[in-house]
């Protein structure tokens, strides 16, 4: 099976984000960068569909830097890696749809790999986007993938339940929590990502009807209150509980 | 917990390669994802956590700086990095890598004859076969030369006489190169086999150090061999103790990663517990060994990464591997137990690590060439004379 992973690189899940002077992007001075989490399961399941005679192509969309996400990827066993070098990566999503889907265009790939969703603004919308404009089904938040000659089934995560789906290739998921155990880079295969290749195209941003028009932090939260020690506490915490939290 | 923030003062990460970046930050991960999480419960209850060896295998941990035979090949600033990432959770483990591969694949790797390493070093490359490295005596720590095991030969075999103490993985061993005096008064290496009958492991019980790690008693007992299993190469006590550079170079660089768990564990601390009014971290007491702990990190990072550029040229002395294992590890087992003073009353308690760090340093501190033998290596190569002698 011919391959491709979208992959977005987003700041560590544990870095403390800053909003930048201009108040509607981070400041990213500090930031460390990584593969984004959900897009392991993107990589690793692709590579369990690979077979002997297919490949796995990472296609990521973002600065220079990138080229270090694209290279954890090629180590965790994928076999090239195409960087679409823009300065800045766009926060509107349907622009990076719409260049992802130009590249896609010419990959003639069986499977379509993203993750659900970008740990760093949350929209769940390119993997969809780029199916829409490529024009092939995809199926979203999937748990199980099983592809039988050129049919793919899937299982997906629905509220309370599970729904099994068919697709004829070429066909696209997103991926969820579940759908596999992603495994660390071998360390031989971090020597062999060096020799694989990486392909730099600069690539124009079409334009975008999206503004963001405000970051923001959630308010902190209120400090916490005690109101005595002891049983002798317990009228007054009662009492708090009810007229003030209104919780009882 | 907040995830592990590694002290880097004098931006050492851009004194490294991409590749050595990737493969820290991998070991990081392993060493959070997997070994963090159980270490508490090994150390409690005195196990090597064998299910990790698998995993250890299948990452390309054990012998991966040596060429070949499935092993990953790195470099020495990679294997190096290893360690210390692999010893920033505990030294136990980091013992377990380190004997697996400087002290048993190493001299395989070198000194054996082809089928040895095609017998022994891909299935300890992948975690399947353990070995262990029996050099040391009851009588004989220090001062290796005066080692009484002896190999006698008897037609198409060896056999060995001895005991072997403080030996890491001896429990669990496949295959234990061992170290003996021939008739002739030669020191060769042999490998001897698990279940050779002769040959007796009995653990070492009541340690208060490296709990989490197999330590053992070899007791060779007219333990006959066959012939092949000499390694060819080893001819003089000089094979074993370039077995032990290997290995210590490693400590160098494993000494780094436990002071810097204990750095990480003591500064967050410091700025979270509240004494007097205010985050004890804005106390100059605490600012003082805070910055003392931290400059001696950079001191011992910037060491190790020299040493193991010279090792990558092929430059490296011996007396330099010295000078890195005894300082290195001299400040990491100085900043533990700095580290759990910080934690004060709570450093007593094994939610935090400072303390398990402190304990298992003080073997390192004596083990691979104790403090004191180092300053003495050391000393040789500067005076030209050997004071053990």
């Amino acid at each position: 099976m011919k391959c491709v992973v979208c992959l977005k690189r987003v700041p560590d899940t544990g870095t403390r984000i800053k909003i930048d002077s201009s108040g509607t992007a981070i400041d990213d001075t500090d930031v460390e960068w990584i593969v984004n989490p959900y897009d392991e399961f993107a990589i690793t399941e692709a590579l369990t569909h690979r077979g002997s005679d297919g490949e796995v192509i990472i296609l990521a969309l973002g600065p220079e830097e990138t080229t270090k996400e694209i290279r954890t990827a090629l180590a965790m066993g994928a076999d090239q890696g195409i960087l679409l070098q823009v300065q800045r990566p766009p926060t509107d999503p349907l622009q990076t749809a719409q260049v992802l889907a130009s590249a896609l265009k010419e990959l003639e790939f069986d499977l379509l790999f993203f993750g659900c969703r970008g740990v760093d603004d949350d929209n769940c919308a390119v993997g969809p986007m780029v199916a829409s404009i490529l024009d092939i089904p995809l199926l979203s938040d999937v748990i199980q993938f099983d592809v039988e000659g050129s049919k793919a089934t899937v299982q997906r995560e629905t509220e309370g339940g599970h729904e099994i789906g068919n697709m004829p290739l070429p066909c696209g998921i997103t991926t969820q929590k579940g759908l596999n155990e992603p495994k660390l880079p071998s360390l031989p295969g971090i020597m062999k990502a060096k020799k694989k290749p990486l392909e730099i195209r600069p690539v124009e941003l079409p334009d975008s009807s999206l503004e963001i028009v405000e970051m923001s932090f959630p308010p902190d939260r209120p400090p916490g209150k005690i109101v005595g020690e002891g049983a002798d506490a317990v009228p007054e915490l009662i009492r708090v509980l009810q007229e003030e939290a209104k919780v009882l | 917990m907040d995830p592990f923030e590694s002290l880097d003062l004098f931006d050492i990460d851009a004194l490294l390669t991409e590749e050595e970046r990737m493969i820290r930050d991998t070991v990081r991960q392993f060493a959070s994802d997997k070994i963090l999480p159980c270490i508490r419960e090994h150390t409690r209850e005195g196990t090597l956590p064998r299910h990790l060896i698998p995993e250890m295998g299948e990452l390309g941990l054990l012998g991966a700086n040596l060429e070949g035979y499935d092993c990953a090949g790195l470099g020495p600033v990679a294997y190096g990095l290893i360690m210390q990432e692999i010893e920033r959770a505990d030294s136990g483990l980091r013992s377990f890598v380190s004997v697996q591969g400087a002290l048993a694949m190493y001299p395989i790797h070198d000194f054996g004859s082809e089928e040895q390493k095609q017998k022994w070093l891909p299935p300890m490359a992948r975690g399947e076969k353990i070995g262990c490295f029996g050099l040391t005596e009851p009588d004989f720590g220090s001062n290796p030369a005066g080692l009484r095991t002896r190999a006698r030969k008897d037609g198409d075999s060896w056999i060995l006489n001895g005991n072997k103490m403080w030996i890491t993985n001896g429990t669990t061993a496949d295959i234990a190169v061992i170290w003996a005096r021939t008739e002739e008064g030669v020191f060769r290496g042999f490998l001897v086999e698990k279940g050779t009958p002769g040959l007796e492991a009995i653990e070492i019980r009541g340690k208060y150090s490296l709990r989490a790690s197999d330590t053992a008693e070899l007791v060779l007992e007219d333990c006959r061999i066959p012939a092949e299993n000499v390694l060819p190469k080893t001819e003089g006590l000089k094979y074993a103790l370039k077995c032990l550079n290997q290995a210590r170079y490693g400590i160098a660089w494993g000494a780094i990663g436990a002071a810097q768990a204990c750095f990480d564990e003591a500064l967050r601390y410091s700025k979270e517990r509240i004494q007097f009014g205010k985050p004890i971290a804005s106390f100059q007491l605490v600012q003082q060994k805070l910055a003392h702990i931290a400059t001696e990190i950079t001191k011992s990072q910037l060491l190790c990464l020299r040493l193991g550029r010279l090792k990558e040229k092929g430059d490296i002395r011996h007396y330099q591997i010295s000078v890195a294992k005894r300082n290195n590890v001299f400040h990491a087992l100085e900043a533990a137990r700095t580290c759990r003073d910080i934690l004060g009353g709570n450093g007593i308690l094994d939610e935090y690590h400072s303390m398990r760090h402190m304990m298992n340093l003080e073997t390192v501190f004596t083990y691979e060439g104790t403090h004191d033998i180092h300053a003495l290596i050391i000393a040789e190569h500067l005076t030209g004379i050997a004071a053990y002698e």
